[in-house]
């Protein structure tokens, strides 16, 4: 059997008692969908074909910035061949992912907002004859001043983008502080300010978005869609089609790619609910690749100025943090986005005073929103790429540095974050010692170089999108007479192995194969709600409900064979697909023989399972964006060439440690880890989503510059580096069997590494992500020159912050929540709090 | 009578072999390979991620080597062998490509899978013993966004072992 392979990674407990070992979690074993997809039988979105189906295109506006005067529809709406022509009004309700910014329209009523905005969308016998009849529909635009960046923005408060957020075309301003910064840099010894830019870059599934919708034939609606979220869309759904929820049935199909870009609900999923609806016939719509860059929602571009005062053994006595964030269009995950641009610095160094200015601007470009570290990694750049700056400084190696400041498990941060097992400094240590950094670090010859970063990730957000006080996922077993166990869930498989996490677990508890597990999974008719692939949750938020499930099956099956045996049901052990005393093993059932004598004594057999996590210490306004059940850590060093006469950036090995609390399936977890390696390489080298604006001649319009996979670069297997991967397993007590977060969290520490590499190889500082060769020839120039070798902003436009929500750290005696928010206190005392959006 | 809408109408008919059976099919004439396999044949295995030939996602094999369907006009096809993922599997068992991707963790979300199972086929029916860069060389041409593509050289490493395996021992 395929799942009995690879021990080199079996955990090595020594079981006094017979069938206490683990079989299941900690071997590197087949996934259980990789059949299907090694055949091609997985069934994505786009593979859907039904009898009388019908194709939408969608026509989008070739504008950044626009009034719609009117639409004709008449021409299209006669072509041969259409079925149905929708705009605007026939969708006009506005939804978005989070309650506070519901700002979006499946297809724009009176305002266009960036090139690839939808205006209309035609549902024809074939796609081709849908996308002819685009041609068919005459707008007539008004075209609006383009705000372009988030200086724009700042600098032109009208035309505002949207008649709602702080002012003119400020969507978010986040105040925190912390303790008293300024106390803090006044005990310093050194202070460093620098600022660091991080450009925008996007998910780039290799699955274009893709979606069918039905009306069933008792007039129900379902959706297919590949979508991360089956459960926010259905809620989206609910809302603009004005139907109850209850008769809408989402079906989230195996995601090709997601990386967060199918989080949101999209416009399409919209449009083809109400075409079916409209024509009770199938309705399929397929983005093209240009269309999956339009609807974008991947890392924000972030300028950032860190303000960061140490002492001379490198103890941070107090860090300020200032962000101003390019936000696109739309809200998307956006106000969560401008929280965890400032939540996460301070989980893995002890910062006893933190003050955390955020601003996110609108822009005339398609919406940014959560990929993979969601507004974790570009302050995370600026972070450690300033540590590097700072232990070079005070003469310490940035490793030993690092070691020196970094935070404890269970500490409770200075933004009341409570953390879990915290094994950072093991991480370090590690790749330190794998990588042979103390022999190479400012060691190698010129031209080479190594560098060194770290990281912390979530595992999964401690509080829900819209606030309610259910589980954040839920699981149900059906126990059958066959020996089957099936598991539905909502939780979404986006390539990720959820499927593979929640079988692992169900089988371990009940001793038996994932293989004898039939799952049902993102089907938010057929499962419980789980929220859905986001925020690195499923592991251990559907892991957990999965095995309290588990366990009570285990219970109830466990009391009808301890009656049967005679024997204490403490004493009995489920393995091998058996259900056997420990003390005799041989005297047992099969697991099926055990399930019906189980179905005989006690009737048919379900359980359910449901987790919720702990209540966090964050009390104040925006508190609810980073806590955090636990939190996975990650340290890589990551070596390069740069050649100094073009600047080509050669990355031939990368060390990572990350400490993953225990990896349920190891070879799955290595390939976490290497995917995010591959991706946070791809950001820190090469990745880019630029925008130009088109000669004035012609329309001057801000134009995406490139939204094809051929100009958009990403690494290829000819890129990919050597990477040594160290799983460091500490069991954390919050995760099923230990587990912690691994999809996220590795990706982090590699785009400072990499340029703190670049410095230690050719000694200039890219402060500005991706770390081209363009800009390394620059600094080098600059070097040459005499000049700060140097590439990077070096400038924070003036903002004009809002007063602080002053908290006092928990050293300062805080309650966890702000001094200065009145109003929010009564409310908190009285229990009625409404924490925002993870 | 109205004109039919353009891809209604089915006006191109080539044979050709899809995965070793002689297959007749009819199809607008503008169409890709790659559209008459999943739309006009059912062979939804073969993906798409660009439709321009920038992914690699949509490789098959037409004689034997690897090409990128979306810009392979099924015409074009007539007469020729055509292998797509649904073919490699034989008498029910999978390809020791296919056995070594599922149990390596190779395939993550699956998406890009198909096109690299076949190309590797490719690479090892011509090079049984490629090296590493060789691996690297072939599927240079297949974007994956999920796994590195650490996981997937092993994958084919380990089925070279497989297969010369199976030479040295026929069963």
């Amino acid at each position: 059997m395929p799942n009995e392979k690879d021990s080199r990674t079996a955990p090595k407990n020594s079981p006094k008692i017979a069938g206490d070992e683990l079989r299941v979690i900690g071997v590197s074993r087949r996934r259980v969908d990789a059949r299907a997809k090694v055949t091609g039988q997985t069934r994505f979105a786009d593979d859907i074909f039904l009898p009388r189906m019908a194709y939408c295109k969608l026509l989008r506006s070739p504008h950044p910035h626009a009034r719609i005067r009117t639409i004709d529809t008449t021409r299209a709406a006669a072509h041969a061949g259409v079925y149905l022509v929708l705009t605007g009004k026939d969708v006009p309700i506005q939804y978005g992912i989070l309650p506070v910014s519901q700002d979006e329209q499946a297809l724009c009523v009176d305002r266009v907002r960036h090139v690839g905005d939808p205006v209309a969308a035609v549902i024809a016998r074939e796609e081709l004859t849908a996308f002819e009849a685009l041609d068919l529909i005459d707008v007539d635009y008004e075209i609006l001043t383009t705000i372009s960046d988030p200086g724009e923005a700042l600098n032109t408060p009208e035309p505002r983008i949207h008649e709602y957020g702080e002012e003119g075309n400020i969507h978010k301003f986040v105040a925190l502080e912390f303790g008293n910064v300024e106390e803090g840099f006044a005990e310093a010894d050194e202070i460093f300010e620098d600022t660091f830019f991080f450009q925008g870059n996007t998910h780039l599934p290799i699955e274009q978005h893709a979606a069918v919708a039905i009306k069933d034939p008792d007039g129900k609606l379902t959706i297919w869609s590949c979508t991360q979220t089956p459960h926010y869309l259905h809620r989206a759904l609910a809302k603009v089609l004005e139907i109850p929820a209850a008769h809408i049935r989402v079906i989230a199909t195996p995601n090709g790619g997601g990386f967060g870009g199918k989080s949101d609900p999209f416009h399409h999923e919209i449009v083809v609910a109400k075409a079916a609806l409209l024509l009770d016939r199938p309705v399929k719509i397929c983005l093209t690749r240009e269309e999956v860059f339009y609807c974008h929602r991947g890392r924000h571009p972030v300028l950032m100025k860190f303000k960061t005062g140490v002492k001379k053994d490198g103890a941070i006595t107090g860090m300020h943090l200032q962000t101003l964030i390019d936000g696109g269009a739309y809200g998307s995950y956006g106000v969560a986005s401008t929280f965890y641009a400032g939540a996460l610095q301070t989980t893995t160094y002890h910062i006893p005073r933190y003050r955390y200015q955020g601003c996110r601007t609108f822009t005339n470009k398609p919406p940014c929103g959560p990929k993979r570290g969601h507004g974790t990694p570009q302050p995370r750049f600026g972070q450690e790429v300033q540590l590097d700056k700072i232990a070079e400084k005070l003469k310490i190696d940035p490793a030993d540095l690092r070691l020196r400041i970094v935070e404890s498990s269970n500490a409770v941060t200075a933004n009341f974050f409570r953390l879990g097992t915290v094994n950072l400094a093991e991480c370090i240590r590690r790749i330190v010692k794998v990588s042979g950094w103390k022999e190479k670090f400012r060691k190698l010859p010129l031209g080479r170089g190594i560098g060194l970063a770290c990281s912390a990730y979530l595992t999964g957000a401690g509080l829900p999108i819209y606030w309610n006080k259910m589980p954040h996922s839920g699981v149900q077993l059906k126990f059958d007479r066959s020996g089957g166990v099936t598991i539905f869930c909502g939780a979404t498989e986006i390539g990720q192995g959820s499927d593979d996490v929640l079988a692992a677990i169900v089988a371990e508890v009940l001793g038996i194969d994932t293989f004898d597990i039939r799952l049902f999974t993102g089907d938010t008719d057929l499962g419980p709600v789980d929220l859905g692939s986001y925020s690195s949750r499923v592991t251990l938020m559907a892991g957990n409900a999965a095995l309290q499930a588990a366990e009570r099956g285990k219970t109830i099956i466990a009391e009808a064979i301890a009656e049967k045996l005679e024997v204490p049901k403490e004493r009995l052990r489920f393995a091998g697909k058996r259900v056997f005393d420990s003390a005799a093993p041989d005297k047992g059932f099969s697991f099926q023989e055990a399930v019906c004598l189980a179905e005989a004594r006690f009737g048919t057999i379900g359980t359910v399972g449901s987790y919720t996590p702990p209540k966090s210490p964050a009390l104040y306004k925006g508190g609810g964006v980073g806590p955090s059940p636990t939190y996975s850590y990650s340290a890589a060093v990551v070596e390069v060439e740069v050649n100094r006469v073009t600047g080509w950036v050669t990355v031939p090995r990368i060390w990572i440690a990350h400490d993953i609390g225990r990896a349920l399936n190891p070879a799955l977890a290595r390939g976490q880890v290497e995917g995010s390696v591959y991706m946070g390489l791809g950001e820190a080298l090469m990745e880019e989503q630029e925008f130009r604006r088109l000669p004035k001649k012609l329309s001057h319009a801000l134009v995406h510059k490139f939204p094809s996979i051929l100009e958009y670069k990403s690494p290829t297997s000819l890129d990919m580096p050597e990477v040594i991967t160290e799983l460091i397993e500490e069991p954390d007590p919050h995760g099923p069997f230990g587990a912690k977060e691994v999809g996220q969290g590795p990706l982090l520490p590699i785009m400072p590494a990499v340029a703190n590499a670049v410095y230690d190889a050719v000694g200039v500082r890219i402060d500005e992500i991706p770390v081209t060769p363009e800009k390394i020839m620059k600094a080098l120039a600059e070097k040459k020159a005499g000049r700060n070798p140097r590439f990077g902003p070096d400038h924070f436009p003036p903002v004009n912050w809002p007063e602080a929500l002053r908290v006092p750290p928990p050293w300062e005696g805080g309650d966890g929540n702000a001094v200065n928010d009145i109003p929010r206190r009564a409310k908190t005392d009285a229990k009625k709090e409404k924490v925002l959006t993870p | 009578m109205t004109t039919l809408p353009i891809e209604s109408q089915k006006t191109s008919q080539i044979r050709f072999a899809l995965n070793g059976e002689e297959t007749d099919v009819s199809f607008a004439p503008y169409k890709t390979l790659l559209e008459i396999l999943r739309e006009d044949l059912g062979h939804t295995g073969t993906k798409h991620g660009c439709e321009l030939g920038e992914c690699g996602a949509c490789a098959v094999l037409l004689d034997g080597k690897p090409v990128l369907s979306c810009l392979v006009l099924a015409l074009e096809c007539a007469g020729k062998q055509i292998l797509t993922v649904e073919g490699l599997s034989e008498d029910g068992k999978l390809h020791p490509l296919q056995e070594a991707f599922a149990d390596l963790g190779a395939a993550q979300c699956g998406y890009c899978t198909p096109a690299i199972l076949v190309t590797a086929k490719a690479l090892l029916d011509h090079n049984p013993h490629p090296t590493r860069d060789q691996i690297r060389e072939s599927i240079s041409g297949n974007l994956c966004r999920c796994t590195g593509y650490l996981q997937i050289f092993e994958a084919v490493e380990a089925a070279i072992l497989k297969i010369a395996d199976k030479k040295s021992s026929p069963a």
